[in-house]
């Protein structure tokens, strides 16, 4: 990055300012010093948390990491089926976290854990009429990325494939349609397995990329942290250089020998 | 009276208030919010609301996940 005069390049979500483009999320990582080191590793400026019922036993908290290193906490609400869960967990986060932000994540089945667009509609009309900063996890679904947004979502947040699958980006066509109409920051959510897939986010619009089963359950969670920062960077960086179109046939790139 | 602590069943004393209940979970007063019945009770309000016979209490901090 030195070497290049790159533009300012923040990302403006909920009326605050980021320099990381990659956000993380804590599922799926064997331990907290785990987590921690990957955090590290992935110069996140902010990571996503559950809401659960409190353990009285439970050592260590994963608030007390995210505050040492001074990442901006993201509460969700994964497990919720229904609107009604998703904005009693919400206003809970509020209340123990002092955060008007959620991820509103509302799954329709346990198999697919697929969102189910009806409940996360209804959810984010109340949470946006109650005050949140709301950032909806959606299918890759151009129509309701724009619903949403008309309706007061800070930004959209389409999957790439199901959670936890691995599977990258399915429908890069899809993700491109709603990177093309939104107003407000579109985040890859869900479906990255490796670094190629959150370069391909970028390189195809997105303003971020969310993940956590990628890093969390690679054999090197540090390892691949860091791998995840260098692609969200190349991936932007190609982004606003540009790229060449595709073509059928090939173009010399120097010119032709003369007699 | 009986009430539901996270889905276990607690007998406290009568007129106990929402503060109590929950220090017999836990000392934690900061990352943690309290339901009552579904309502979201603010922790300014922990020491004046009362709990009623059969209340369900949901005491929730943040965790991993997601």
């Amino acid at each position: 990055m030195t070497m290049v005069d790159m533009p300012d390049d923040v990302l403006s979500l909920g009326g605050e300012k980021f320099t990381s483009r990659l956000i993380m999320g804590t599922g799926g990582a064997p331990s907290l010093d785990v987590l921690d080191q990957a955090l590290e590793e992935s110069g996140t400026e902010i990571t996503t948390v559950a809401m659960r019922r409190l353990d009285p036993v439970a050592r260590g908290s994963v608030l007390d990491v995210l505050r040492r290193r001074g990442i901006k906490v993201l509460p969700n609400t994964a497990g919720c089926f229904t609107a009604g869960e998703a904005v009693l967990t919400a206003r809970l986060a509020r209340e123990a976290l002092e955060t008007n932000w959620v991820k509103l994540e509302v799954i329709a089945d346990e198999r697919t854990l697929l969102p189910d667009p009806i409940e996360t509609f209804d959810a984010a009309e109340r949470l946006v009429a109650d005050g949140f900063v709301v950032l909806p996890y959606i299918g890759d679904d151009p129509a309701l990325a724009r619903r949403l947004e008309q309706a007061g979502c800070a930004a959209v947040m389409p999957l790439g494939a199901p959670i936890g699958s691995g599977l990258g980006i399915r429908n890069p066509h899809n993700i491109e349609l709603i990177v093309e109409a939104a107003e407000v920051p579109v985040i890859l959510d869900a479906g990255i397995g490796t670094a190629s897939d959150a370069a391909l986010a970028m390189e195809l619009g997105c303003d971020a990329v969310l993940l956590a089963s990628a890093v969390t359950r690679a054999q090197r969670p540090d390892l691949m942290a860091a791998a995840m920062r260098a692609a969200v960077t190349a991936g932007r960086t190609a982004r606003l250089a540009g790229r060449i179109p595709m073509k059928r046939y090939a173009e010399a790139s120097s010119p032709a020998r003369q007699g | 009276m009986k009430i539901t602590i996270n889905g276990g069943a607690v007998e406290l004393p009568a007129g106990t208030s929402v503060g109590e209940a929950v220090r017999t979970l836990t000392s934690l007063t900061s990352g943690v919010a309290v339901a009552v019945n579904g309502e979201v009770v603010s922790r300014s309000a922990w020491e004046s609301t009362p709990l009623a016979d059969s209340d369900l209490v949901e005491v929730l901090t943040a965790v991993q996940g997601g």
